[in-house]
């Protein structure tokens, strides 16, 4: 091989080791992409709800109560005959399965939406509207294109009737999408059209309000105290070497802790939003420890010596001088760490977060879902209407997590002084 | 009532800064004496001497009250003759008693309950009043003690200092605390666990099959069931399928994090680092629930669809989707650490190289990654500590069956799949089922924590040699 050769070999393994690199950032980029057009592609259909146009007649010999009837009598009233009436006149059907195949296109709380439809306008008795009623979870499918029709009827969960319905619908433009306000609104379901995130997101909203009123005001005192005060010994060291691994333990262990201390031992109420706060508070603090200890390190000596010049204490030089200019990478740092926490799903689900929780909890006390539990939960059923939910849930979940961040870097980019 | 004590000790606090305040304004113009500290120091001074030890009882007591309470119960529905043979059943009637006190049980209640009931609504009467009464007498007493320092002039400021230092040190301390809480939680039901099951028929064992221990009370086991015990709880096949998937994982990761990292650091232009390296760190921010969803609903399926269009047999849990997923999460880990480690390999290094003659590759191949080698091994051994600890994309994408397998198109499951199937829904606590969770919890920790030390030692050795 003479030297030329040798060295246009040693060019081209130059631009295979180069080309590799490349490959590799477009092979993670490409990934990024991948999944959040996946993500978006299933999910964003969720935020869209079927509804059946439907001509509502109320009969008060069905209703059994008079016009001017007060808010309690209406509330008590039965409303299923109503629904039951209105309902199998949407399409002519020739019998009794005919007629139970047409009321199965509707989702289970049609008779809900009538009776609220009936309580916000009044005088109603004998008279008759036009309401959108929410489509069950299949026509909803259907009707979105994510459910295939070209099926044989047994390998179908719409009959062949129900097509005929279906068709007749759309002709008549009786069908149509409106934005899903039960997807925000209502709590977990078993029926995937009536299944919301509304408790799903108020059990995240508190266990993120619980741990970050825990874990920051302790991470700002401990790693004032580790980065300001410590005394150079055993003690010190072995706090650091404490929190550095507390960092790096896997998120179940913290799972564990909670089951053994918190529901076992103090018996706090399973389930709930407090005591997923305190979880999470527990392995939030060592990754927000470490942003701020670094934020305080960063401010440098001078400030402290300048204060301590004219006359401050110790603890006057840090709380008036080196902790208002530490702030704000300290609040990215949490910021950052609630993000984590608001996505992590491993040790909520060994508190007993994985439970069904239909209602909205009202409190941190009481049994509730979060984010990413409701993600699991719902990624296990095995109806079609969930896959979306599960999405859009993601898609939720994912948005918090980019405002979240992003709130950090503004506030880093915009208030953190840079000392040179 | 709790609420209500904490309103109270904040209102008598605010007020004691004020009165603070202005006694000690007062004192120095009646007296003419200068003060040792600011006014508003002496106010400090009284709100922590009010508030700290009343809060602290306050937070001790409620912690321990409900525990006190419940044994008291327990042992005197015992002695008015309720029957209970195990745990289970005397937390039941305790939870019965305590309805029947708050006016929801609707069962049917016999006198033995009724009784307990009494004594409890006796007991939790005594306790609040004598709650109230020592929260009382605290305040009372600790505001005595600093108003009689106030009125001798103390050096306020320091003293509020060194209870805030005291403050500092207690929070720094909870990482101990958590440490402790951690060890002491896993320790202690795996301890029980190993006193029914030898620590080497877990440690050896080849079969994992939990479901089997149904016994509920491991004091009274007789031989048999102790011989179906034995071969339950082998842990070989779950480290095995654990350590099966990180390899995975790595086999992705690794070299793809590797290459970008060495891109970043070596090749990439700022702006291009500027805009690929957050991109690239998303990947470790998604919450791994999204991960598992999608390994779960869409690679493990796909692999599933391609293996049989090539004619293999593919599990739609295979370790192949949950290890690929893994490794692509894991990615970011391997690529920031070891773009910062190669990044503080001393430029005198590559222009020695450069100036025998070496192309840049052979220079990063040769000279940068040899010296940043302890550093990216570091960095390699967080991420499988990482992958061994991770949880929801193998509970959610790995199968649950714990077999042998080397095939990474079969199913395989983990040692946090099978903490998490064992612990989700109703457990019973007590029985060797629950423990051995416990005691998978440990084995994980001790792990996660040698690769920690051994990475963590290898990154600051090689930190302490170029700096």
């Amino acid at each position: 091989m003479t030297k030329e050769e040798r060295l246009k070999k040693r060019h081209r393994a130059e631009k295979r080791f180069r080309f590799y690199g490349l490959t590799s950032i477009f092979v993670a980029l490409l990934f990024v992409v991948i999944l959040v057009q996946n993500i978006f592609s299933k999910g964003s259909s969720a935020f869209k709800k079927t509804v059946i146009t439907t001509e509502v007649f109320f009969d008060q010999e069905l209703l059994e109560i008079q016009n001017g009837a007060s808010q309690e009598e209406i509330m008590e009233a039965d409303f299923y005959d109503i629904m039951i009436e209105n309902l199998i006149k949407a399409y002519p059907a020739k019998d009794r399965d005919e007629e139970d195949e047409l009321l199965k296109l509707f989702s289970g709380d049609a008779e809900i939406e009538i009776k609220k439809a009936f309580l916000n306008e009044n005088n109603l008795i004998g008279k008759t509207i036009t309401l959108d009623l929410t489509a069950s979870d299949d026509i909803d499918q259907l009707h979105k294109g994510n459910y295939p029709r070209d099926l044989p009827e047994e390998r179908r969960r719409i009959s062949d009737f129900q097509l005929v319905i279906y068709d007749y619908f759309v002709e008549n433009k009786k069908i149509s999408k409106n934005f899903n306000n039960y997807f925000f609104n209502n709590g977990d379901s078993r029926d995937p059209e009536l299944a919301g995130i509304g408790g799903a997101l108020v059990g995240s909203f508190y266990s993120i309000l619980i741990c970050l009123l825990l874990a920051f005001p302790v991470a700002v005192l401990a790693s004032i105290y580790l980065e300001e005060f410590a005394p150079k010994n055993k003690i010190t060291d072995f706090i650091e070497i404490n929190i550095n691994n507390l960092a790096a333990v896997p998120s179940i262990v913290y799972g564990l802790l909670a089951l053994q201390i918190l529901l076992a031992t103090i018996q706090l109420p399973r389930s709930t939003p407090l005591v997923a706060g305190i979880t999470l508070a527990l392995m939030t603090l060592p990754r927000i420890i470490i942003p701020c200890r670094a934020s305080l390190k960063a401010v440098p000596p001078s400030i402290r010596e300048g204060a301590l010049a004219v006359g401050a204490s110790k603890f006057q030089s840090v709380f008036h001088h080196v902790v208002p200019l530490a702030l704000p990478g300290t609040l990215s740092g949490t910021i950052i760490g609630l993000a984590q926490a608001l996505g992590e799903t491993a040790p909520l689900i060994l508190i007993g977060m994985v439970a069904f929780v239909v209602d909205i909890p009202s409190s941190p006390v009481d049994p509730s879902s979060s984010l990413p539990v409701q993600v699991y939960l719902w990624s296990e059923s095995a109806e079609r209407g969930f896959v979306e939910k599960t999405s859009a849930t993601i898609m939720m979940l994912l948005s918090f997590l980019i405002v979240m961040n992003f709130i950090a870097v503004y506030l880093r980019q915009k208030f953190e002084k840079r000392w040179n | 009532m709790n609420i209500v004590l904490i309103f109270l000790i904040t209102i008598f606090s605010v007020s004691l800064f004020f009165y603070g305040k202005s006694k000690t304004k007062t004192i120095s113009i009646k007296d003419n004496i200068k003060l040792n500290a600011l006014p508003k120091f002496y106010g400090y001074y009284l709100v922590l001497w009010c508030s700290i030890p009343a809060l602290v009882f306050l937070l001790v007591w409620s912690l321990f009250e409900p525990v006190i309470i419940k044994s008291i119960i327990i042992e005197t529905a015992a002695n008015q003759g309720a029957i209970f043979s195990d745990k289970n059943e005397a937390n039941l009637i305790y939870e019965k008693i305590k309805a029947i006190h708050l006016g929801t049980y609707f069962g049917d209640i016999d006198s033995i309950l009724r009784e307990s009931a009494l004594a409890y609504a006796k007991f939790i009467n005594l306790f609040t009043n004598s709650k109230v009464v020592l929260i009382f007498g605290i305040i009372i007493a600790s505001v005595i003690y600093s108003l009689k320092k106030i009125k001798n002039n103390n050096k306020a400021r320091d003293d509020v200092e060194i209870i805030l230092k005291g403050l500092l040190f207690v929070s720094s301390l909870i990482a101990i605390l958590t440490t402790l809480g951690i060890i002491f939680s896993l320790l202690f039901e795996s301890i029980k666990f190993f006193s029914v099951i030898n620590v080497f028929d877990y440690l050896f064992g080849t079969n994992w099959s939990p479901q089997r221990a149904f016994v509920r009370d491991a004091s009274s086991i007789t031989a048999a069931e102790f011989e179906e015990l034995k071969d339950a709880f082998g842990f070989i096949p779950l480290i095995a399928g654990t350590s099966f998937i990180a390899f995975i994982a790595m086999l992705v990761a690794v070299p793809i994090g590797l290459f970008s990292g060495i891109y970043m650091a070596e090749y990439a232009s700022i702006k291009v680092r500027r805009i690929s390296k957050p991109i690239i760190e998303i990947l470790a921010g998604i919450p791994t629930v999204v991960y598992g969803f999608f390994a779960a609903l869409t690679v493990g399926p796909f692999f599933r669809q391609v293996g049989e269009n090539l004619g293999l047999t593919v599990s739609s849990e295979s370790a192949l989707a949950a290890g690929l997923i893994m490794g692509i999460m894991i990615i970011p880990y391997v690529s920031s650490l070891s773009d910062d480690v190669i990044n503080s390999v001393p430029q005198s290094l590559r222009d020695g190289s450069y100036a025998v003659g070496a192309t840049k590759s052979e220079t990063i191949k040769q000279v940068v990654i040899p010296a940043a080698l302890p550093g990216i091994i570091g960095s390699v051994l967080l991420a499988v500590s990482r992958a061994i600890g991770e949880t929801m994309i193998v509970v959610m994408a790995a199968g649950l069956a714990a077999n042998l397998t080397i095939n990474p198109l079969e199913s395989t499951t983990t040692i946090t799949t099978q903490i998490v199937m064992i612990l989700v829904g109703d457990q019973e606590f007590d029985s060797p089922k629950t423990q051995s969770a416990f005691a998978l919890g440990l084995t994980l920790f001790i792990a996660t924590l040698i690769l920690n030390y051994i990475a963590q030692r290898a990154v600051k050795k090689y930190r302490e040699k170029y700096d």
